[in-house]
């Protein structure tokens, strides 16, 4: 047996404590090398800007209203990150949201039946969804950008479709006197009030979703089958990562959170317009994007992804309260997309090179 | 002693094209069998046989004296045979420790509460990578930035560690430097130290003189010629690899002054 590969160093301790080489590795350098700090950098930028500029924007009610927005964004770009992580988009994601909540809605009403079936009804057709997603791909092998650009026409048509054939109208009848509505809304769109300040449930889904996510990626098998999905899918196959489940899971988790933003758009809202929803599958890939997680699969966290959502929900809420035309909102998602990417480009380049 | 994988007569067609024919090679424990071959002469297809990629159409391939006709890498990995690709298994992007254990990751605790064994995947790592001789700065760098000489270690080392008995490593010296290609050799020998049957595809006759105790010519899915290192010195090897009179017949065309015309027309095809 060789062990002469560095006759001059002594080996580390077993059990790793340390290694004398590793000093020179900062803490500044380990952090660098964190898919988030692009995020925490512009969360901080933008918020600091908001503060300055926007004199409502630190009253406790106005973080609350930011948080809220957040969550909406937040709740489907934990699931949209894992899934870029995993290599892969999926544009269907928004008006999927939309679907879980029509079908809720629509089952309940025609079947006259407890709401809670719909939203049972409504948690197996989306999930159905995120299956097939996954299942077109895996067995086509098209790119998922052709896969869920077809998705998300379609379920765009169905949509308003059977909207149409059903209730007559593009929006859904009001479902609010049915029974298991009051509890249902309890779930999907109530508010706790903490400290005076009203925090909306999907903030307690929200961080619930992300600290899910960072355990599933970081401490899990499947979070290391994701990564390596992402990573190099042929690598992953040749030592036995099972690339096909892992891919479907990944199309899965993304139907379960919209089925959860469904639900919440339904029992908040009561009356759902079939036509929503369209373009927000880029606000969460833009959240994952900014959160860190690398367009080309293979490196990102949820945490980055739930940072990403928060900028966002920062400015669409800030762009208001500083009593600008909300119309810069779009611009300011692009020009945040382009620059989070291209720092976060930059830093990871840094990081490789010379950690 | 019975051969831990022994090709005997083994031919593989691709529809009419005859990729391999009638090739025999032994690999015993202890041991390094090199398989020698310019491009295209039949080395990949052999690989793939021996992998689990493909299935031989004629010969016997028997694994420890039973007959063996591999479905799946899968399946060659559960009957201890683990091959290393020139394009490596590995993810570049993770970190060495996670790299390590892809696929077999072991868990601790029950229930919901299932989890990676960090600790032990991130000492085991460095402890088996120190057994081959390597000792990583920091186990969490992400595999990409390790040199492609130990990336090759690493995969090695995984491979013994997961209790391979033959491992088939395809050209792994091909894309390094003189050097890399040294430090990748002596882990290659450490893993014969070790006990295993090792099948070393290459085609650099220096290389393979190194460390084989069998060499397997191929050439245009034939066997050209296969010796124990007691039979063969490095000239002759180094010879029937690059052709014999072929190469004569080379140097004599590249000699200084002569004909200037191409030979053949210059069309593309």
């Amino acid at each position: 047996m060789s062990t002469a590969d560095a006759p001059t160093r002594q080996p580390a301790p077993s059990g790793g404590a340390g290694d004398e080489r590793l000093v020179h590795r900062s803490l500044a350098r380990r952090l660098m090398s964190r898919p988030e700090l692009g995020s925490v950098v512009g969360a901080i930028a933008v918020f600091v800007l908001f503060s300055l500029v926007a004199e409502p924007f630190l009253r406790p009610a106005s973080l609350s209203t930011v948080l809220y927005a957040s969550s909406t964004i937040g709740i489907m770009a934990v699931p949209v990150a894992l899934l870029m992580i995993g290599g892969e988009f999926d544009l269907s994601a928004g008006v999927m949201v939309v679907s879980s909540a029509l079908i809720s809605s629509m089952f309940s009403y025609q079947m006259t039946a407890n709401t809670w079936v719909g939203v049972g009804v409504s948690l197996l057709v989306t999930l159905a969804i995120g299956v097939l997603n996954g299942v077109l791909l895996t067995r086509t092998k098209l790119p998922s950008f052709v896969i869920t650009l077809g998705t998300f026409f379609m379920l765009t048509g169905l949509n308003l479709g059977f909207t149409k054939l059903i209730s007559g109208t593009v929006s859904t009848k009001s479902i609010a006197d049915m029974e298991g509505f009051d509890s249902a809304r309890a779930v999907f769109a109530s508010h706790l009030t903490i400290g005076g300040v009203d925090i909306q449930i999907t903030i307690v889904w929200w961080l619930v979703l992300v600290a899910l996510a960072t355990w599933i990626l970081l401490r899990t098998r499947a979070g290391n089958w994701i990564f390596a999905v992402g990573g190099n899918a042929d690598a992953a196959r040749a030592v036995g990562v099972p690339v096909t489940r892992t891919r479907i899971g990944l199309y899965m988790g993304v139907a379960f959170a919209a089925w959860i933003s469904g639900q919440h758009l339904l029992f908040s809202y009561d009356a759902i317009q079939s036509g929503d929803g369209v373009g927000n599958e880029f606000l969460y890939i833009i959240a994952a994007a900014v959160g860190g997680c690398l367009m080309t699969g293979g490196f990102g966290s949820a945490i980055g992804a739930a940072v990403g959502a928060f900028i966002f929900g920062m400015a669409s809420k800030g762009i208001v309260y500083a009593q600008w035309n909300p119309d810069w909102y779009k611009f300011f998602l692009g020009a945040m997309l382009l620059l989070a990417t291209l720092l976060n480009a930059w830093v990871r380049k840094r990081a490789e090179d010379k950690s | 002693m019975t051969a831990l994988v022994a090709l005997d007569d083994v031919s593989k067609f691709y529809g009419n094209v005859k990729a391999l024919t009638d090739v025999s090679l032994e690999v015993h424990a202890g041991e390094i069998t090199c398989v020698l071959g310019d491009n295209g002469a039949g080395k990949s297809t052999l690989i793939k046989i021996i992998a689990g990629l493909h299935r031989h159409d004629a010969g016997t391939f028997t694994i420890e004296g039973d007959e063996a006709r591999l479905g799946s890498p899968r399946e060659a990995l559960d009957r201890g045979i683990a091959t290393v690709y020139q394009d490596l298994a590995v993810v570049p992007l993770m970190p060495v420790w996670r790299n390590f254990f892809l696929g077999s990751e072991p868990t601790t605790g029950v229930g919901p509460f299932r989890r990676l064994d960090v600790r032990t995947m991130r000492e085991t790592t460095r402890a088996e990578l120190l057994r081959m001789g390597i000792d990583l700065r920091d186990v969490d760098q992400p595999i990409g930035t390790l040199s492609g000489g130990e990336r090759q270690c690493v995969a090695i080392a995984r491979a013994v560690y997961f209790g391979a008995k033959v491992l088939v490593l395809d050209e792994p010296t091909a894309a390094l430097g003189v050097k890399q290609s040294g430090v990748v050799l002596k882990y290659v020998a450490a893993a014969r130290d070790a006990g295993l049957g090792v099948v070393l595809i290459t085609h650099n006759p220096h290389h393979a003189y190194l460390v084989g105790d069998r060499f397997v010519l191929l050439k245009r899915g034939t066997m050209a010629g296969s010796h124990l290192k007691s039979e063969i010195a490095l000239e002759e090897l180094t010879r029937q690899m690059a052709g014999g009179s072929e190469l004569e017949q080379l140097s004599h065309e590249l000699a200084r002054g002569g004909p200037t015309e191409f030979p053949g027309g210059h069309r593309p095809e």
